[in-house]
C-alpha cells in the first residue's frame, strides 16, 4: 500500500486542522473508502474528499456537530462507536479512523475488533497516559493528573479508558493485530525522534497514532 | 354545506390513457396525475427534485392553494434562495394516486366519459403504486434520473420506496420524519380516524357523493385525532396550556356540551377547515396505503436488502419531539443503510414541535437540508 506521506512530494497539510487529524490524513491514500468514527464537524472527511478524492464518511455522537457537518454537505450520521459499528458489512471500508475517541468508548477492545472487521486498516489516535507530565503529576501530587489533554477532573471526564502507548502495544499483541505504522508526538506537534523506542515514546509522546491491520 | 371546490378547480394534469396495473392486481383503465413544477429543467435534465407530499398535503408546495387560498405547504422550504432553491433546481410535486386534488382517486370518474365516481370501489392503493405513478410522470416530463427525492411523513415513505425501487433514478434521497413501516400505534390512530368517518351517518356507506353531502363530522374528528399526533405535549402546552376560551369560564365549570378550553376550539377549527378540501374516501384510501407500508416485509424482513448496492446518497432527518415517527424508526433505516454500505447522513433536529416540525420554521432543519443538497450537487457535478 502506498504511503501518502512519502514519495511524490505533493504533501498537503491543512493549516487549521488538529495535529492528529493532519497526521492521520497523511496516512490515508487517495481514492480510498474511509469511515471516520467520532468525526466531529467532519474536518477530516472534508479534507480527505477535497484533497484525496476519498469516499469519506463520518459517525459522530454529538448531534450539534452532526448537524453542522451535514449542513456543510458532508455525509455524517449520528451514532455511537459502541453500538453503531456492528451493522456495517465486513470489509466495507479501506480505512476506519478513530481519533481521540478510543479512551472514551465503553468497550475499546470490541470497538477495535469492529473497526478491523469493517475496514482493512484501522487508524487510531489517543492521548498517551504514559506521558511524563501525567506520571509526574500523579507521583508528585498523589492526585489524578490534569493536563491540557486530560483537562477535566476524574469525576467528569468522558475518558473512562485511558491507556499508555505500551498498553496499546500489548492489546494489539493480544488481539493479533499488526502495527503497520506508529508514531508519538509531543506537545509542540513534532513527530518525536524517539519513535523507534517504545519506552521513550511512552514517556515523551503526548499523543499516539497507530495504523493497524489484522494479521 | 359547500364542498364543490374539490371538483371545480382545474388542476394541471398528465393523462396516462393506458392506465396502470396496481399492486393489488386491479388495473386502473386510465390514470391522471395532477402536478406542479417550479424552476427550470436544465439542458442535461439533471437538476430535477421530486417532492413527495404527506397524507393530507398536495402538489401546491410553494404557491397559493387554489382551494384554500392559503400559501403553499412548504413555502418556507421551496422557492428562490430557499433550501430547495428553485433558481437552481427544477422542482416537481404531484398529488398522490388515490388523492383528491386532481390525481386519480375515489373522487375521480370511473371511466373517461362517465360522471360516476369510483367511490368505495376505488381499489386499494399502496405507497409503491404512488411511486410508480410518479415514475410515469417523471418519464413523461423527459427525466430519467432525479437529482433528489425529498419528502416528510408519508412523503418520506415514498422517498424510501423510490430509493428502493429505482435506485439508479435517485441520486439523493431525503426521507424526513418517517419510518420504514407503519407501527401498531400509527395504524391504531389511523383506525380511529377511519371509524369516525364510518360512524358519520352522512358517510352513507361511502356513497355520500350521490346526494352532494359529505361526512363532515366524521372527517373532522379524523382530522382532529390525527392533528394531535402531529403535535407534541410541549407544543400543545406552549400554545394553549389550560387556557379557557370564554370569559365567564372563570366563574365556574362551564357546560360539558360546549367547548371550553382553547385547545378544543383549535382542534375544531383544524377539523372543520379540513373537510372542505379533502375527500373522505380519499382519506380512507391513503391512510390504508400508509398502514400497508412495510419496506422490509417486501425483502424477506431484511430492510437492508431493500437498499442493497444502492448508489443513492441518503439524508435521514428526524425531530426529537416527534412521537408519531420517532427518531428510533429513522435510526432503523440508518442502520439498514449502513448494512447495505450506502452513503448515509442522519440527523435528529432538536425541536419541541412534534411531527409537524418538518412543515414549520426550524432553521437547523432548513440548514441541514440545504447543506446536504448543496453537497450532493457538488458530487453530482451540478453547476
Amino acid at each position: 500500500m502506498p504511503d501518502a506521506s512519502d514519495g511524490n512530494g505533493v504533501r498537503y497539510v491543512a493549516k487549521n486542522m488538529r495535529l492528529d487529524l493532519r497526521l492521520i490524513a497523511e496516512m490515508i491514500p487517495a481514492k480510498t473508502k474511509v469511515l471516520d468514527i467520532g468525526c466531529g464537524d467532519g474536518t477530516l472527511i472534508d479534507h480527505l474528499f477535497r484533497t484525496r478524492g476519498c469516499d469519506a464518511r463520518g459517525i459522530e455522537i454529538d448531534m450539534a456537530e452532526v448537524t453542522h457537518a451535514v449542513a456543510h454537505g458532508l455525509p455524517v450520521m449520528q451514532g455511537d462507536a459502541d453500538s453503531d459499528l456492528a451493522q456495517y458489512p465486513d470489509g466495507a471500508f479501506d480505512f476506519v479512523v478513530l481519533s481521540r475517541t478510543l479512551q472514551a468508548v465503553e468497550r475499546p477492545r470490541e470497538v477495535l475488533r469492529q473497526m478491523l472487521r469493517i475496514g482493512r486498516h484501522a487508524v487510531v489516535s489517543f492521548p498517551n497516559f504514559g506521558f511524563w507530565q501525567v506520571r509526574w503529576q500523579l507521583l508528585w501530587s498523589g492526585r489524578m493528573p490534569m493536563t491540557s489533554v486530560w483537562a477535566r477532573p476524574w469525576h467528569e471526564t468522558p475518558n473512562i479508558h485511558p491507556c499508555t502507548i505500551r498498553d496499546f502495544f500489548v492489546l494489539c499483541h493480544e488481539e493479533g493485530y499488526v502495527v503497520e505504522k506508529w508514531l508519538a508526538v509531543d506537545e509542540a506537534g513534532q513527530r518525536a525522534p524517539w519513535r523507534r523506542f517504545i519506552g521513550l515514546a511512552n514517556l515523551f509522546g503526548e499523543q499516539a497514532l497507530f495504523q493497524l491491520r489484522k494479521a | 354545506m359547500n364542498h364543490s371546490a374539490l371538483s371545480v378547480v382545474d388542476h394541471q394534469r398528465a393523462l396516462f390513457a393506458d392506465g396502470m396495473m396496481l399492486e393489488c392486481g386491479v388495473a386502473l383503465p386510465r390514470m391522471e396525475i395532477a402536478y406542479r413544477t417550479y424552476g427550470t429543467l436544465n439542458a442535461d435534465r439533471a437538476n430535477a427534485i421530486l417532492i413527495c407530499h404527506a397524507l393530507t398535503g398536495d402538489q401546491y408546495v410553494a404557491e397559493r392553494h387554489p382551494v384554500t387560498g392559503r400559501g403553499g405547504w412548504w413555502d418556507m422550504v421551496v422557492g428562490p434562495g430557499l433550501p430547495i432553491d428553485t433558481n437552481r433546481y427544477f422542482v416537481i410535486c404531484s398529488n398522490v394516486l388515490g388523492g383528491c386534488m386532481g390525481s386519480t382517486g375515489p373522487r375521480s370518474p370511473r371511466d373517461a366519459d362517465g360522471v360516476q365516481p369510483w367511490g368505495t370501489d376505488f381499489p386499494p392503493i399502496t405507497i409503491r403504486d404512488m411511486v410508480r405513478a410518479q415514475k410515469r410522470l417523471i418519464e413523461r416530463l423527459g427525466i430519467d434520473r432525479l437529482f433528489a427525492v425529498v419528502g416528510g411523513s408519508m412523503g418520506g415513505m415514498q422517498v424510501l420506496d423510490w430509493a428502493s425501487a429505482y435506485p439508479e433514478s435517485v441520486f439523493a434521497a431525503v426521507p424526513i420524519a418517517t419510518a420504514p413501516y407503519h407501527s401498531a400505534q400509527n395504524i391504531a390512530f389511523n383506525e380511529v380516524g377511519r371509524q369516525a368517518i364510518f360512524a358519520d351517518q352522512d358517510y352513507k356507506a361511502g356513497r355520500y357523493w350521490e346526494d352532494d353531502s359529505i361526512p363532515a363530522r366524521g372527517l373532522a374528528v379524523a382530522r382532529m385525532v390525527a392533528h394531535i399526533t402531529y403535535l407534541s405535549e410541549e407544543a400543545l402546552t406552549r400554545k394553549f396550556g389550560r387556557r379557557q376560551r370564554s370569559t365567564d369560564a372563570a366563574a365556574g365549570i362551564s357546560s360539558p356540551f360546549s367547548d371550553m378550553f382553547e385547545v378544543e376550539s383549535y382542534l375544531r377549527y383544524q377539523g372543520s377547515s379540513f373537510v372542505n378540501r379533502f375527500d373522505a374516501n380519499s382519506y380512507l384510501t391513503i391512510t390504508r396505503a400508509c398502514d400497508y407500508f412495510d419496506l422490509a416485509a417486501e425483502h424477506g424482513d431484511n430492510l437492508s436488502a431493500a437498499f442493497a448496492g444502492s448508489p443513492t446518497r441518503f439524508c435521514l432527518i428526524s425531530f426529537s419531539s416527534d412521537w408519531l415517527y420517532p427518531t428510533a424508526e429513522s435510526r432503523v433505516v440508518a442502520r439498514a443503510l449502513n448494512a447495505a454500505a450506502a452513503n448515509v447522513s442522519f440527523v435528529e433536529i432538536a425541536s419541541d414541535k412534534g411531527h409537524d416540525a418538518f412543515l414549520l420554521d426550524e432553521p437547523d432543519f432548513h440548514r441541514t437540508l440545504a447543506g446536504f443538497l448543496a453537497g450532493c450537487a457538488e458530487h453530482a457535478g451540478l453547476a
